[in-house]
C-alpha cells in the first residue's frame, strides 16, 4: 500500500521536476547553513567550518543524484533523455530516419486497412441482437450442398423442428413501381410474417408483418426500406396506411425500417412483402425458391438443430418420394452465409500483408544494425563513461520506439485512405450485398490491432540491434581498425537477415503469380460464346396485362424487334438467365424409353428466344435451332447442351429423343432437336451442367434478360435500351444494363481474383524492392568493410574478376538461400490460398522457376555495383587509408 | 554491496522515525546530529545519505515536511512523524527488538561449551 503511494507520488515527481530541483537545492543550503553556524559556534574559523560541513555532507552531486532518483522513476527519466537524443540523432540523418519510417508505414498501413475489412467482415459482430443464435437454413439435394427450400417444406420443418426457437423464409424478388414517368423496377425482399421478429429488427415506423401473416390471406401490406421512405415519399410522417402500387397491385404501407436496417443476402432491397402463398410456386413441393432464416433455441447448438430438421426431411422424403427425394436439411450460422465468402481472400491478404510487415521490419531491423555498426565508437565511448548495457540497449529499443511511434501514427492515418480506396474498388452492386463494409474505418479493435502490430514491430526493430550489442565486445569498438570479430558477427546476421528478406518476397511472388496466373485461367476459360460486343438487360412486366401466354410471346417478340432495330444492334434475343451467371434455376428431367429409379436427374433449365444462339455466337454440335415459330401451337422441342448428351445418352444419338418431367406428364414432353457446344451458365469457376434450353415462346414468362449483339462498342449501345424499352410500353421495366464483359469482371468469381492478385501483386512488389534494396545494402556493407581485405588481396595478386566473383558469390549464396527457403514456404502458403487458385497448382512449376528467375535477376542487378566497386578498388589507396 | 545498503537504509528509517519520535519535529540537519550523538559517536554518518531516506520515507506517508525557523531563525525544513509514522516505527522497533534479542541469544549460546 504504502509502496503503491510512494510510486504514484514518484510518478507526479516525474511532471514537477523543477519545484523538486529548487526545494532540494534549498534544503541542501539549508542543511550547510545550520552546520556552518553550528561550527562556528563551537569555534572554527569560517573557512573551516564550511569545509567541515561540506565534507560531512559528502558528494552534493551524488546526494543530487540520489535525491532526483528517490524523486521520480528513473526509467521515465532515462527514457525521456533517450527519445531526446533519438530525435536529434535522426534529425542529423533525417535519409536513415525518413527511409525507415516510410517503409515502416508501408507495412503498418496495409497491414492495419486489411485488417480494419477482416474486422468488418469477419470479427465485427451482425447488427442484430444476439446475432450468435441466428442461423441460415437451406435444403441439400445430390446436386445442390445449399440448396433452396420449398414453402410447401418450411411450413413443415417450421411445425415439426425443435432445435430452432423460430424459424423464417426470405427471397428475394422484385415489383414494378408505378411513377410518373413509367414502370421502375424496384428490388424486394418477400418473406414469411415472423423474419422481423426472429431477426430482432423492429420498425422504425409501424408495425411489421406478424407471425403466419402471409397465410392468412389478409390484405397485401409492404414495408418501405428507410431509403425509398426518404427519396420516393420525402420522408412523409403520414406514410403509413397510404397505398402504392406494385406491378398493377394496390399495397398498403404499413411501415418503414430504420435507416441503418441492412440484410445482406438481400443486397439493398427497397421494399418488403410477405411472399405470395397464392403464387403457383407455393403450393408446388418441388418449386424451391426460398431461403431460411431461423435463431436457435436458448442452449441450442448448430448441430442439434440440423439432427431435428433432418428427421422431418427424412419423413418428408418418405412421405413425398417423388418431390422430396435425397433432400435434407443444413443449418450454418448466420454470419458465416454473410461473409463466408470472403473467408479464403480476406485471410490471403491479411497474410500478404503480414508478410510485407515482416520485410518492412526487418528492412529497417537490418537498417539500424548497419548504423549501429557505425556507431560502435559511441556506444564503446559511453560504455567507458560508465553507461550500463542495459542503458545502451535501452537507446536501441527508444530509438525503435521513436521510429515505430511516427510510422504507426503515419501508418494509421493513411490506413484509412487505403481502405477507402480499397472499398471504392469493390463493384457497387456487389458492395450492396456487403453491408457491413459501410461502417469500414478505424474503430476500437483495429486500432487494438495496431498497437499489437506496433509492439511486434518494436520489438523486430529494436531487439536485433540490442541483442547484437549486448553479444559483441563494446571495448573492441575504441581501437581503430575495428578487426575484430564483431563485423563478421554482423554480417552473418545482417545477411541472414536479407535470406529471410528474399524468402518472404519469394513467397509473396510467387502467391501474386499463382493468383495472377488463376486471373488469366478464368478469364480464358471456354465460355462456349463470344463475349465481346455483348449487352444485357433485365426486363419485368406486370403480370396483369402479359401473364397470359400469347400475352408474353407477343410481348418479347415486340422488344426482341424494337431493340434489335436500334443503331448499332446486330440482332437481339431473350434467356430467363443469361450465361454467366450460375448453375441453378434446374429442372428435374426423366428420359422418354430409359428406365427411372426416382432419382432426380438435376439439369439447367434456360428459356430462350431463337436467336438466342446466333445472338451470343454459339457453336451447333448436331442438329438444328429451334424457329420463331415453334411456339405454344407447335409440338414441344428443346436444345441440349454437350454436357447432358455425354451423361445421359452416353454412345447414343440424342436427336429426336424425348425428355420430359419426372412423371411424364404428357404436356411436358419434348423432343431433342439439338446439341449445343456447352455455354457456361455458371460462374467463370464452377463445373458446366447438363443444360436443357426451352423455346421461349412455349414457356413465356414475363421476367427475362434481354441479350443484344452489337455492332459498334457495346458500352456505347447501352444508353439506349432502357429509352427503348420504355418507348415500346411504358408500363414494362427494365434494369441492370450492362456489357457482358463489364458482368463478366465485377462478377464475384472474377473479382475475387482479381483483387487479390492486384493487391498480393502490389505487396509482392514492395516486398521485392524492400528485400532488393536490402541485399544491396549487405552487400555494399560487406564490400565497406572488406575493402582492406580486397586491397590486400589485390596486392598479392588477386585478378578483377577474381574480386568480382568473391562478392557475387556472397551474394548468390544468400539469394539462393532465400530462394531455397522461400520455394518451400511458397507451396505449403499456396496450399492455404488453394480456394481462391483457379486452373493452376500450388506447386505450380512455371510459376516457382519464373520467380527463382525474377529473383536471381533482380538480385545479381543489385550486387553488380558493389562488385563494381570492390573490382575497381585500388590495392595501394586501400591499404594507405589504414 | 546491495545488500549492506538495504540493510542501511532500513536501520537509517528506524533511526530516523525514532529520532523524530524522541525530538518531535526536527530538520534534516538536526536529525544527523542527533543520530551521531545518539549512536555515541560510534556511527559516522555522511549526512547527504539521511535526505533520499526522508524523501522517500515522506513518500510512503511515515513523515511530513514542512518549511519553519529553527532555533537560531534559521530557515529549515522540519519533518514530523505521522500517525502511520508512528505505527511503522512500533512495528519496526519491535522486529528489531526481537531480532537483536534471537540473534545475541543465537551468538551467547554458542560461546557457552568453547
Amino acid at each position: 500500500m504504502k509502496t503503491l503511494r510512494g510510486w504514484i507520488i514518484r510518478l507526479g515527481g516525474f511532471f514537477g521536476k523543477r519545484r523538486l530541483e529548487t526545494e532540494m537545492s534549498q534544503e541542501i543550503q539549508a542543511h550547510l547553513d545550520l552546520h556552518v553556524a553550528d561550527n562556528m559556534r563551537a569555534g572554527m574559523t569560517a573557512e573551516q567550518a564550511r569545509r567541515d560541513a561540506l565534507l560531512k555532507l559528502g558528494s552534493v552531486e551524488a546526494l543530487k543524484e540520489a535525491y532526483r532518483d528517490q524523486a521520480t522513476v528513473p526509467l521515465l527519466e532515462h527514457l525521456t533523455a533517450d527519445s531526446r537524443f533519438a530525435l536529434r540523432q535522426m534529425r542529423r540523418s533525417p535519409a536513415f530516419a525518413g527511409t525507415a519510417v516510410m517503409v515502416l508505414t508501408l507495412g503498418m498501413a496495409a497491414s492495419v486497412a486489411i485488417f480494419a475489412f477482416v474486422d468488418a467482415a469477419l470479427i465485427k459482430p451482425l447488427p442484430y441482437p444476439d446475432p450468435a443464435s441466428l442461423v441460415f437454413v437451406t435444403e441439400t439435394s445430390a446436386a445442390f450442398t445449399r440448396a433452396n427450400v420449398s414453402y410447401l417444406d418450411y411450413q413443415d420443418w417450421n411445425r415439426s423442428n425443435k432445435g430452432l426457437q423460430s424459424l423464417d423464409v426470405f427471397t428475394g424478388g422484385g415489383f414494378l413501381f408505378l411513377t410518373a414517368t413509367g414502370a421502375e423496377p424496384v428490388h424486394a425482399g418477400m418473406v414469411s410474417g415472423g423474419f422481423f421478429q426472429t431477426l430482432g429488427v423492429k420498425p422504425l415506423l409501424g408495425r411489421d408483418f406478424l407471425p403466419d401473416e402471409e397465410t392468412q390471406g389478409a390484405p397485401r401490406s409492404v414495408m418501405l426500406s428507410h431509403r425509398v421512405w426518404q427519396e420516393r415519399f420525402n420522408g412523409a410522417s403520414d406514410i403509413l396506411g397510404r397505398a402504392v402500387v406494385l406491378s398493377g397491385e394496390a399495397y398498403t404501407v404499413i411501415g418503414v425500417l430504420p435507416a441503418d436496417f441492412q440484410f445482406a443476402p438481400l443486397g439493398a432491397a427497397d421494399i418488403w412483402t410477405l411472399i405470395d402463398v397464392r403464387n403457383q410456386c407455393a403450393v408446388r413441393r418441388s418449386c424451391h425458391n426460398l431461403y431460411g432464416l431461423g435463431r436457435l433455441s436458448p442452449g441450442g447448438s448448430i448441430a442439434s438443430a440440423v439432427a431435428s430438421l433432418t428427421v422431418v426431411a427424412k419423413r418428408l422424403e418418405q412421405q413425398y418420394p417423388d418431390s422430396n427425394r435425397d433432400r435434407g436439411a443444413d443449418v450454418i450460422p448466420f454470419a458465416e452465409e454473410v461473409a463466408g465468402t470472403f473467408r479464403p481472400i480476406l485471410m490471403v491478404l491479411m497474410g500478404g500483408a503480414g508478410l510485407l510487415l515482416l520485410i518492412a521490419c526487418l528492412n529497417v531491423s537490418s537498417l539500424v544494425l548497419t548504423r549501429s555498426e557505425a556507431r560502435r565508437r559511441e556506444m564503446a565511448v559511453r560504455n567507458a563513461l560508465g553507461a550500463s548495457l542495459g542503458r545502451l540497449c535501452g537507446q536501441f529499443v527508444t530509438e525503435g520506439l521513436v521510429l515505430v511511434f511516427a510510422a504507426t501514427a503515419l501508418g494509421l492515418l493513411s490506413a484509412n485512405s487505403v481502405m477507402q480506396a480499397l472499398k471504392a474498388l469493390i463493384p457497387k452492386d456487389m458492395l450492396s450485398s456487403m453491408p457491413f463494409l459501410l461502417d469500414l474505418g478505424l474503430n476500437g479493435r483495429v486500432l487494438a490491432y495496431a498497437v499489437g502490430v506496433a509492439a511486434l514491430a518494436l520489438v523486430l526493430v529494436s531487439l536485433v540491434p540490442a541483442l547484437h550489442l549486448a553479444v559483441s565486445k563494446q571495448r573492441n569498438g575504441l581501437t581503430e581498425g575495428n578487426r575484430g570479430s564483431t563485423g563478421r558477427a554482423w554480417r552473418r546476421l545482417g545477411s541472414r537477415l536479407v535470406a529471410v528478406e528474399l524468402a518472404i518476397a519469394m513467397v509473396l511472388l510467387v502467391g501474386a503469380g499463382l493468383l495472377g496466373k488463376s486471373l488469366y485461367r478464368l478469364l480464358h476459360v471456354d465460355l462456349g460464346f463470344r463475349v465481346d460486343h455483348l449487352v444485357t438487360v433485365e426486363v419485368a412486366a406486370p403480370d396483369g396485362a402479359y401473364a397470359k401466354p400469347e400475352q408474353s410471346v407477343r410481348l418479347g417478340r415486340e422488344i426482341i424487334t424494337k431493340l434489335g432495330s436500334l443503331p448499332g444492334v446486330l440482332s437481339a434475343a431473350i434467356t430467363t438467365l443469361p450465361p454467366v451467371t450460375y448453375n441453378g434455376n434446374t429442372d428435374w428431367i426423366r428420359i422418354v424409353g430409359k428406365p427411372y429409379d426416382g432419382k432426380h436427374i438435376e439439369v439447367n433449365e434456360r428459356d430462350v428466344s431463337s436467336e438466342f444462339f446466333k445472338t451470343i455466337r454459339a457453336k451447333l454440335a448436331r442438329g438444328r435451332y429451334f424457329g420463331d415459330d415453334e411456339d405454344i401451337s407447335k409440338p414441344r422441342v428443346v436444345v441440349i447442351n454437350q454436357t447432358l448428351a455425354k451423361k445421359y445418352f452416353p454412345g447414343e444419338d440424342p436427336l429426336g429423343r424425348q425428355i420430359g418431367d419426372t412423371n411424364l406428364t404428357p404436356n411436358s414432353i419434348c423432343t431433342i432437336i439439338g446439341v449445343v457446344e456447352d455455354i457456361r451458365d455458371g460462374a467463370l469457376d464452377s463445373e458446366i451442367w447438363p443444360t436443357e434450353y426451352h423455346p421461349f415462346n412455349q414457356d413465356p414468362s414475363t421476367d427475362f434478360v434481354l441479350m443484344a449483339r452489337t455492332s459498334q462498342k457495346a458500352e456505347a449501345v447501352l444508353p439506349s435500351l432502357p429509352p427503348a424499352i420504355r418507348e415500346l410500353h411504358p408500363d414494362i421495366g427494365s434494369r441492370g444494363e450492362a456489357t457482358m464483359e463489364g458482368r463478366i469482371n465485377s462478377s464475384m468469381a472474377t473479382y475475387l481474383r482479381r483483387s487479390s492478385a492486384w493487391l498480393v501483386g502490389g505487396f509482392a512488389a514492395t516486398a521485392l524492392f524492400l528485400g532488393i534494396v536490402g541485399l544491396y545494402g549487405v552487400i555494399a556493407y560487406s564490400v565497406s568493410q572488406r575493402t582492406r581485405e580486397i586491397g590486400v588481396r589485390m596486392a598479392l595478386g588477386a585478378e578483377h574478376g577474381a574480386v568480382y566473383w568473391m562478392i557475387l558469390k556472397e551474394a548468390g549464396w544468400l539469394t539462393a538461400l532465400g530462394i531455397g527457403v522461400g520455394a518451400g514456404c511458397s507451396i505449403a502458403a499456396a496450399a492455404l490460398a488453394r480456394k481462391l487458385l483457379f486452373g493452376v497448382a500450388s506447386w505450380d512449376a512455371p510459376t516457382l522457376a519464373g520467380v527463382a528467375v525474377l529473383l536471381i535477376f533482380a538480385a545479381s542487378a543489385a550486387s553488380l555495383v558493389p562488385a563494381r566497386r570492390a573490382a575497381s578498388v585500388n590495392p595501394v589507396e586501400a591499404l594507405r587509408a589504414e | 554491496m546491495e545488500d549492506k545498503a538495504d540493510i542501511w537504509q532500513g536501520t537509517l528509517a528506524l533511526m530516523i522515525l525514532k529520532t523524530l519520535e524522541m525530538m518531535g519535529p526536527l530538520h534534516g540537519y538536526g536529525i544527523a546530529r542527533r543520530i551521531e550523538q545518539t549512536s555515541g559517536n560510534l556511527l559516522s554518518l555522511n549526512y547527504g545519505t539521511l535526505y533520499p531516506a526522508l524523501l522517500k520515507l515522506e513518500q510512503e506517508g511515515a513523515i511530513t515536511s514542512e518549511w519553519g525557523l529553527s532555533d537560531n531563525k534559521r530557515k529549515a525544513k522540519f519533518y514530523s512523524l505521522t500517525r502511520a509514522g508512528r505505527k511503522q516505527l512500533e512495528r519496526e522497533a519491535r522486529d528489531w527488538t526481537q531480532a537483536t534479542a534471537i540473534l545475541a541469544r543465537f551468538l551467547k549460546s554458542e560461546e557457552g561449551p568453547a
